[in-house]
């Protein structure tokens, strides 16, 4: 039976990880290469590499990383932020990434998810979606970490994203991200009943609970979070043998 | 020392680091010198079936292919690599495989989501050394839109579940399948390359 996954996501910073609440107040936590064979050992299922800076010197040191990264770990990683071109998937995957997160380049040209799952298949395309809720009560795109309103629906948007070859989906929920008070439950369903690729639930993880009810109620494929890990306030084992005994399908390592 | 076939698709890397980590010698190539005089072949893949067979013929790789496959020679296909170990594929089209196997390659129906990804569990359907210290039900991660149908049921070593049986790890004589990333499924992942690794005389 497939199994749910958790997935741990390092931001990482001029080499560094961090984790911020709310896309604000960053703090250095960790050594990226530390922290991702940490929680691959762990049991995480896999794992996301946020690139943070957009500059190219750092994408260089980025690049580095997700190298060392790779020769480390023996469980798939994603690699995300500044993928702007079919070049960067490119760089990214041959680096030893096995999928890359496409956000606001896909917004501003729809044509990059086709050429780049044509090239390197769908299977290593995940769009990443920025969602917040706007005064109309649905969900919108966001950019630029929450500073521009797309105006785009976020359900019709993911559903674009399936056609034009994205082969998983991350929806990360603005109103929930950094508050710890759980993921977005009506948001990650309302996508997973409109499209038939995985969805990766991002934004609110605080306890365990939250991520039971984002892979049952949110009918999310696997949740992703950050700081509950990085400053140990979830544990993975335990984490995982508490939604194994909630009947969750999960992978025990 | 195994060639890992190199033919500008797919993430080498981790398989490179993955046998790495089990001190078996490992290089990337494209040569026919070199696929020759290695001891074992890995054929690894991703993206569209028949991209990848028009690379391989690009690369004047299929006739060394099937020539060291039946040289007897432990050869392993990893996810597409393992599909074009086969005869036919209605991918996009039809296109022939290398037709080392006999089966076909068909899309996942979309009863269930697609592509199929993540971690799922293998059923054996019969012993062989390639599973040796793998238990049944252990989680290996896939990754794949396409899979193998109509098998020929001899060779079908471990399967999983996900809409229909899927043939996860297949095997005749020296030529080994294996649908989902050894090189990304963990301690187990790293077993199975040590059993091929051993198959080496």
């Amino acid at each position: 039976m497939l199994a749910k996954r958790i997935i741990p996501c390092l931001d990482v910073n001029q080499g560094r990880v961090v984790k911020g609440k709310r896309f604000q107040d960053i703090k250095d936590v960790a050594d990226p290469v530390v922290l991702a064979r940490q929680y691959s050992e762990q049991g995480a299922d896999e794992l996301v590499l946020y690139d943070i800076t957009a500059s190219s010197d750092n994408r260089n040191i980025f690049l580095d990383i997700v190298e060392k990264v790779a020769a480390e770990i023996t469980i798939p990683f994603t690699v995300g932020g500044g993928i702007r071109t079919v070049d960067d998937v490119r760089h990214a995957l041959r680096a030893g990434a096995d999928k890359v997160s496409i956000n606001s380049a896909a917004v501003k040209n729809p044509d990059l998810l086709t050429e780049a799952a044509l090239k390197f298949g769908s299977q290593c395309i995940v769009l990443s979606i920025d969602a917040k809720t706007t005064n109309d009560s649905e969900c919108a795109v966001f950019l630029n970490g929450g500073r521009v309103n797309t105006n785009m629906n976020a359900i019709e948007w993911a559903i674009r994203g399936e056609q034009l070859g994205a082969g998983e989906l991350v929806i990360n929920a603005m109103d929930t991200d950094g508050v710890k008070d759980g993921y977005h439950v009506p948001l990650t369903k309302q996508v997973a009943e409109n499209v038939n690729i995985p969805i990766v639930a991002s934004g609110g993880a605080g306890s365990m609970e939250h991520f039971a009810a984002v892979l049952t109620d949110g009918m999310a494929d696997a949740a992703l979070a950050a700081s509950v890990f990085h400053y140990s306030e979830i544990d993975i084992p335990e984490l995982k043998a508490y939604l194994s005994q909630n009947n969750i399908a999960i992978r025990s390592v | 020392m195994i060639a890992i076939i190199d033919y500008g698709v797919g993430n080498i890397k981790s398989l490179q680091f993955a046998f790495d980590k089990l001190d078996i010698k490992t290089c990337v190539t494209a040569s026919k010198e070199t696929i020759t005089s290695c001891d074992a072949v890995v054929l690894p893949g991703v993206g569209a079936f028949n991209d990848a067979m028009k690379a391989l013929e690009a690369h004047g790789l299929v006739d060394i292919l099937k020539h060291e496959a039946g040289s007897g020679k432990p050869f392993l296909g990893i996810c597409l690599g393992m599909q074009l170990l086969y005869e036919k594929s209605y991918e996009d089209g039809i296109w022939d495989g290398l037709g080392l196997l006999s089966g076909q390659i068909e899309r996942i129906a979309p009863t269930v989501k697609v592509p199929h990804m993540g971690w799922n569990t293998l059923a054996h359907h019969r012993a062989n050394p390639i599973i040796s210290s793998i238990d049944e039900q252990s989680y290996v991660y896939f990754v794949h839109s396409y899979y193998i149908t109509k098998p020929d049921q001899a060779s079908l070593v471990s399967s999983c579940l996900y809409g229909d049986e899927v043939p996860a790890i297949v095997q005749r004589d020296n030529v080994i399948g294996m649908q989902f990333h050894p090189e990304k499924s963990g301690q187990i992942g790293i077993q199975l390359l040590k059993n091929f690794g051993e198959m080496i005389s």
